[in-house]
């Protein structure tokens, strides 16, 4: 980005500044959606398609609303009932897509890299939604602006990230966040989904999680069924019973996130879900206006437009 | 074991008759590093002389080499040809061109194509393939199992008769050490070499790249070097309880080269026979390449991290790596235009083999000039071939280089019919002028290139 790059398939694709200026603008679209009418019309006439090759409702969504808040066009696309199931080639599809002219392609894929791949195929910018385990920019935008809007500048803030972080694109791209933002990082989770190699992205790792109560914010990952049946953790009552956060667990003014959805009474327990340090919701409702931002930013942004909103 | 048939088949041409004026000769085996006038009549080299001193006889063409490096043709024990079952990759056809283009003289074809080089009708039907389409000669090894199942053994002696040089499950691992025993014994009656590509598939798991920094930065699983190197191992623990010939395909980590040398030791005693090759890709490549999420990058093995290349590189400079083999591994676009965890593995290697290595190893002074020209050429060694020789009587097997000379991977597209090359792109030293293959013309830049239509 930075006005050079006109798509978003990585966090390393920014730099502190530009994470600053998008996230400054998300500030506005957050005013925005308090009103009554939450719209403008900086994306009017312009078209975004949404091309989701997995199940996801938190970033669908709302890059769905983000781009109709925008005043944009909006075509979603699921592979299921569409060509992607009839065995078309992402090529074919995005090659077809592009037919429309789309402003922007925001694709969702299983696969690393495939956000990369459309963005050579089409005149759109193109926006990773997640690619495999890769990288998910848009969610670690969404997380830096969370906790700003809590606790101001993440320097010298202290992060920890607990759990499947082999399985996480979440993981990987919020940690190029927050370091980028000056926080530091630790990740800590069963020494089976700790990636041999992850420390070469600054962070520390730990197998334990002793030490937590040294952090300002402790982000809790997903923890799937899949990974005890691939025998990664014995059971989910063990994962559980080490890595679990709970309000025993957390100490008082620490902050709790998670990128959704839960596996309540797994990686979280529910009256920590639920209680006031939590920010699950604030994070949520941070996708919309952040998403705007991003859209807002490789669509509209440019030194003879004034900012819409 | 006395070999019933030819093993190296290839479509008639007509004898060669040549004088290559003032070339660098370099011949490692036969001691020769200084400028000299070869002289080959009727495909066979008929005169060395002094640069300068031979004559052109009538009807002789003469080749002002000036300049310009002649080596023994190189060797690649290591291609796939896909054929039959997958034409629309390569062919017999254009893959032997994309090999005299490389400057190979000689290339070893793999069993697993579709269906799989198991039988003696398959095998009748690709050597019969290549004695219409090959313009260099083609050796074929049979698999070790029944459709590379890891089940049954073929008939390997029938096989051995009707001229595979060896035997391979390459692109899969022979998964039971007792299948692989019972194949190591049936050697015995039936010679040829028992070639392995080693990866543990429980250890590999779903990987498609190096496990490493760069693959946890990804998100990409990862295929552990350990994978690779416990094969070695068991394996190599096997071959010389047997007293077999084993040869260990395409090493890619420093623990497997490690393994073989420590078993190539242990052999001595036991009459075992342990080679190993390298590709060019593993010699000059790391998985930091992979950063770019190019399904060029993805191949199997994995290209593994700087230490793992130093490893590789100093196995081939000790002997431990007997020699250098591409694993050519042609793929379609469309196949290969898809996310990196998706695409199939493999590159093309045959045109950029000795380039990559001239570019990466030898002009910066890594590897001997005369070491890379030994070990490129000693593929075929280890299948009982005679190593292709610059010296009177001996069959033309030559391939004339520029070393000063670059070009531009796939500036001009291929030779191969697919472009998955891990080099494009790159700008390579070492022009191939000319390749002379069982003394007929393969390769010559000095005639126009052959099309894919004219190929096909």
């Amino acid at each position: 980005m930075s006005g050079q790059s006109r798509h978003l398939l990585s966090v390393e694709d920014l730099e502190r500044p530009d994470i600053e200026r998008i996230l400054a603008r998300a500030g506005s679209f957050a005013e925005v959606s308090g009103r009554e009418i939450k719209k403008v019309p900086a994306l009017r006439g312009r078209t975004v398609v949404n091309l989701f090759y997995e199940s996801s409702t938190r970033t669908s969504s709302s890059f769905e609303l983000a781009a109709k808040r925008l005043s944009a066009d909006v075509v979603n696309i699921r592979s299921a009932g569409s060509s992607v199931d009839k065995g078309e080639s992402l090529r074919d599809t995005v090659q077809t897509l592009s037919a429309y002219d789309p402003a922007a392609i925001v694709i969702r894929s299983p696969h690393a890299g495939a956000a990369q791949l459309v963005a050579g195929w089409t005149d759109a910018a193109v926006i990773n939604a997640g690619d495999g385990k890769h990288e998910h920019p848009t969610q670690a935008l969404l997380d830096v602006f969370t906790l700003q809007e809590r606790i101001g500048a993440l320097d010298g803030r202290r992060i920890w990230i607990v759990g499947d972080v082999l399985h996480s694109r979440v993981a990987r791209s919020n940690i190029l966040a927050f370091t980028r933002m000056g926080a530091e990082v630790t990740l800590a989770g069963p020494p089976t989904l700790l990636p041999r190699g992850i420390e070469t992205l600054g962070a520390r790792v730990s197998a334990r999680l002793d030490g937590l109560e040294a952090a300002d914010v402790v982000y809790v990952l997903r923890m799937q069924n899949e990974r005890m049946e691939a025998a990664y953790i014995p059971t989910l009552r063990e994962y559980a019973q080490r890595y679990q956060i709970n309000p025993a667990r957390l100490r008082p003014g620490q902050l709790l996130m998670h990128p959704g959805p839960v596996n309540r009474g797994v990686e979280l327990s529910a009256d920590a879900i639920d209680s006031p340090v939590s920010l699950i919701g604030a994070q949520v409702k941070a996708g919309v206006a952040v998403r705007m931002a991003v859209l807002f930013e490789l669509l509209a942004s440019s030194p003879t437009l004034a900012v819409a909103a | 074991m006395t070999r019933p048939r030819d093993p190296l088949v290839c479509a008639p041409a007509p004898a060669a008759d040549l004088l290559l004026r003032q070339a660098h000769v370099l011949d490692p085996r036969s001691d020769i590093d200084a400028p000299h006038d070869v002289l080959v009549r009727e495909g066979q080299i008929a005169e060395i002389g002094a640069p300068g001193s031979l004559k052109a006889p009538a009807g002789v063409r003469v080749i002002e080499a000036a300049g310009r490096h002649l080596f023994p043709g190189f060797v690649d024990p290591h291609v796939h040809l896909r054929t039959p079952g997958q034409e629309y990759k390569e062919s017999i056809a254009t893959g032997t061109a994309a090999a005299a283009a490389g400057g190979f003289v000689q290339i070893i074809a793999m069993p697993n194509t579709a269906p799989t080089i198991d039988s003696s009708a398959v095998l009748e039907a690709v050597r019969a393939l290549a004695t219409q389409q090959a313009v260099v000669p083609v050796g074929v090894l049979a698999s070790i199992t029944i459709g590379l199942g890891g089940r049954e053994l073929t008939e390997m002696a029938a096989l051995s008769d009707l001229g595979a040089l060896g035997f391979t499950d390459d692109g899969k691992p022979v998964t039971s050490a007792a299948m692989l025993r019972r194949a190591l014994q049936y050697q015995r009656l039936c010679g040829g070499v028992i070639a392995l590509h080693e990866e543990d598939p429980d250890l590999s798991g779903a990987g498609v790249m190096h496990e490493g920094a760069v693959s946890a930065r990804l998100g990409l699983t990862g295929i552990p070097s350990i994978s690779e190197s416990t094969y070695v191992a068991r394996d190599a623990a096997v071959a010389i309880y047997e007293g077999a010939a084993m040869h260990f395909q395409h090493l890619s980590a420093a623990e497997s080269v490690v393994a073989l040398a420590a078993a190539q030791d242990a052999a001595q005693a036991s009459g075992a026979r342990l080679s190993g090759e390298a590709t060019p890709h593993h010699l000059t490549l790391t998985d930091a390449t992979v950063r770019s999420l190019d399904s060029r990058f993805k191949m199997n093995p994995p290209l593994r991290t700087e230490a793992d290349r130093q490893a590789v590189i100093e196995g081939l400079r000790s002997g431990v790596i007997a020699c250098i083999a591409t694993d050519h591994a042609p793929h379609a676009r469309h196949e290969k235009e898809q996310p990196f965890e998706v695409a199939p593995m493999g590159t093309t290697g045959l045109e950029t083999a000795f380039a990559s290595v001239l570019t990466d190893l030898v002009r910066p002074g890594v590897l001997p000039l005369a070491l890379v020209v030994e070990r490129i050429t000693a593929g075929g060694t280890l299948y009982g071939l005679e190593p292709p020789r610059i010296r009177v009587g001996a069959p033309a097997n030559l391939t004339l280089v520029d070393l000063e000379a670059t070009w531009d991977v796939g500036a001009d597209g291929y030779v191969s019919r697919s472009a998955n090359c891990c080099f494009h792109g790159r700008r390579l030293h070492g022009v191939v002028a000319l390749t002379v293959a069982a003394g007929t013309v393969a390769f010559d830049t000095a005639k126009a290139p052959l099309t894919q239509e004219e190929l096909a």
